[in-house]
């Protein structure tokens, strides 16, 4: 009896252990971030451009990547938004939801969704090399819609599938037809469009391995779709290997902006869908 | 009028059903598209030689895959190692001892840590970790390690996949009738006895599909490993070593691929197989996950 009661005791104590460091690994790593990055956040770091060369250079700042990074997750999320929601309306409202076709693609999307971006990256930069395309904005927001197009779907499939069943029969019993009874579902769903959006741009924002090969790398803003740009994950990946201790810090002060770009996205993400499901249980 | 609208609803069906087919149609086209670049590579090489041999000399055109699927191997091994025992813990209590309060703090923590980008956890693995295994770890085992390492990689990938091994086993668990668990309390066994011989036994094929997924993720991750795996062509010998999974391969080369002939070939063989072993596993979970999810919904 003692022993069971040992075991317990022993057990739970490695389970409270365990606990915390997962969830103290997150604390761990933010903490790193900020007191790495902290001492090097000036104005001049989201307000100038690099001077002198992103590797060598050591004045300025990173709004080359920030603007970039906008461009890319933004344009990629857009691109992404215009083909997802027509999946997901036609998983849901033409393919009934529940059939085995539905079932089949929502698996798709989810090995989709399981596929690294390095891949996509590769892919990417194939069909570039194919149609003669160089690095540039453009390839960078068409490599991150492949990686956004899975999240977009299975966020709005699941969002769709919370709109109660008598709102849609109750349109479809007025005589609308199936694409009209989707516009009412999708004036339903708002706010887990946005939830989706926010989801689709934290990926995109934070992702370096399939703009690696299709964005290229600029110090300069782009001013069209077929310029090379910078991202913040790239200007981090690129920037900690230099020998000089400024374009270390480029690269610790841009961690600090993704981390935080981030984690409010996360954060309003969260505070969204739960008020949404608030919305739906009622 | 009516028809009007029935050919609009028609109409937005095809474009619909267009989009969908294109957009799943992605899997095929990448695989096609990958193979199809690959096949210099084994015309010249069998695939036996490729996946076996350790010359990898890609200026006299000899490509041997073995160091960088041993390191990718090595990576992922330590991974779960680490991540599964822990994250199962964890899982355990947030699901059966957390009371409600503390279980509502730490599950955003949670989600918190799956929204960090990969290259953040590089940087955190350069800074924090790599110094670690070169100042405080290393030197009890071996004479000299300069940290980066496939431990370090480990650690690294072991913490990114955290996330998405408890978020998957706590509803899994979730989804463990109470009558079971109730019945074997009732019956004396302590909580860790009926979690060990009830929830565990039962939650099983949830565990293995989290756990065919963490591999998954864990194959594919390219930036943040790379950035602390050290990165040489070797098999590695022991934790303390450098590696150089697949993904660090494709991600470190890209640029001078097109310089030398064959290497964009043998590369893209590298990206096809990630794909094609990502695939196999993604395919394999999510089945398993999707009939776990019917059984609960009957």
């Amino acid at each position: 009896m003692i022993r069971r009661k040992l075991e317990e005791n022993f057990f739970r104590v490695l389970m409270v252990l365990a606990t915390i460091l997962v969830t103290g690994s997150f604390f761990l790593i933010v903490g790193t971030i900020l007191y790495r990055g902290v001492p090097f956040m000036t104005w001049d770091m989201v307000s100038k451009i690099p001077g002198g060369g992103f590797y060598i250079g050591k004045e300025g700042g990173v709004l080359n990547a920030i603007v970039g990074s906008l461009y890319v997750a933004g344009g990629a999320t857009i691109l992404g938004l215009f083909i997802s929601i027509p999946v997901a309306i036609y998983i849901n409202m033409y393919l009934g939801g529940r059939t085995w076709l539905a079932n089949a693609l929502r698996i798709a999307f989810d090995v989709l969704f399981g596929i690294p971006s390095i891949v996509y990256g590769a892919f990417g930069f194939l069909i570039m090399v194919y149609f003669g395309i160089r690095a540039s904005l453009l390839g960078g927001i068409v490599a991150v819609t492949l990686l956004v197009i899975p999240i977009l779907v299975r966020t709005l499939d699941e969002v769709i599938r919370t709109v109660p069943r008598e709102l849609r029969d109750a349109t479809s019993a007025l005589g609308a037809t199936r694409w009209e009874t989707a516009k009412v579902v999708i004036r339903q769903i708002r706010p887990g469009v946005f939830t989706a959006i926010l989801l689709s741009f934290g990926r995109a924002v934070g992702d370096v391995a399939s703009v690696l090969f299709t964005a290229g790398f600029s110090d300069n803003i782009p001013t069209s779709l077929h310029q090379p740009t910078a991202t913040l994950p790239l200007a981090i990946f690129f920037q900690l290997g230099s020998p000089v201790a400024e374009v270390q810090g480029r690269a610790y002060a841009s961690a600090l902006i993704l981390t935080i770009i981030v984690l409010i996205i996360t954060v309003l993400s969260s505070i969204l869908a739960k008020q949404f499901s608030k919305n739906t249980s009622r | 009028m009516t028809s009007l609208r029935l050919l609009k609803d028609k109409i937005y069906a095809k474009i619909m059903l267009i989009f969908t087919i294109l957009s799943v149609a992605v899997v095929l086209v990448v695989g096609i598209g990958l193979y199809l670049k690959s096949v210099p590579v084994l015309n010249k090489l069998s695939l036996y030689t490729l996946l076996t041999s350790s010359v990898w000399k890609p200026l006299k055109g000899l490509f041997g895959f073995f160091p960088f699927i041993m390191g990718t191997l090595w990576v992922t091994g330590i991974a779960i190692i680490i991540a599964l025992p822990l994250c199962l813990l964890t899982s355990f209590y947030i699901t059966e001892y957390a009371p409600k309060r503390i279980k509502r703090i730490l599950v955003p923590f949670v989600n918190l840590l799956s929204g960090i980008p990969p290259v953040i956890f590089g940087v955190w693995g350069v800074l924090f970790i790599v110094p670690l295994i070169q100042d405080h770890i290393a030197p009890h085992f071996v004479e000299f390690s300069t940290g980066y390492s496939v431990l370090a990689g480990g650690i690294v990938l072991a913490v990114m996949i955290f996330p998405l091994i408890v978020s998957i086993i706590c509803e899994v668990l979730n989804t463990i009738p109470r009558d079971l668990k109730d019945a074997s309390l009732a019956l004396g066994a302590t909580k860790w006895e009926t979690i060990r011989k009830v929830s565990l036994r039962k939650a099983k094929p949830g565990i293995i599909a989290a756990t065919v997924l963490a591999v998954s993720r864990a194959f594919g991750e390219t930036i943040a490993v790379l950035m602390v795996c050290g990165n040489t062509a070797e098999v590695p010998h022991s934790v303390f070593d450098a590696g150089y999974p697949l993904p660090a391969l494709i991600a470190n080369n890209y640029g001078e691929m097109l310089s030398i002939p064959m290497y964009d070939s043998a590369l893209m063989f590298a990206a096809f197989l990630l794909f094609i072993i990502i695939l196999l596993f993604n395919i394999i979970s999510r089945v398993i996950l999707a009939r776990l999810e019917r059984r609960l919904a009957l």
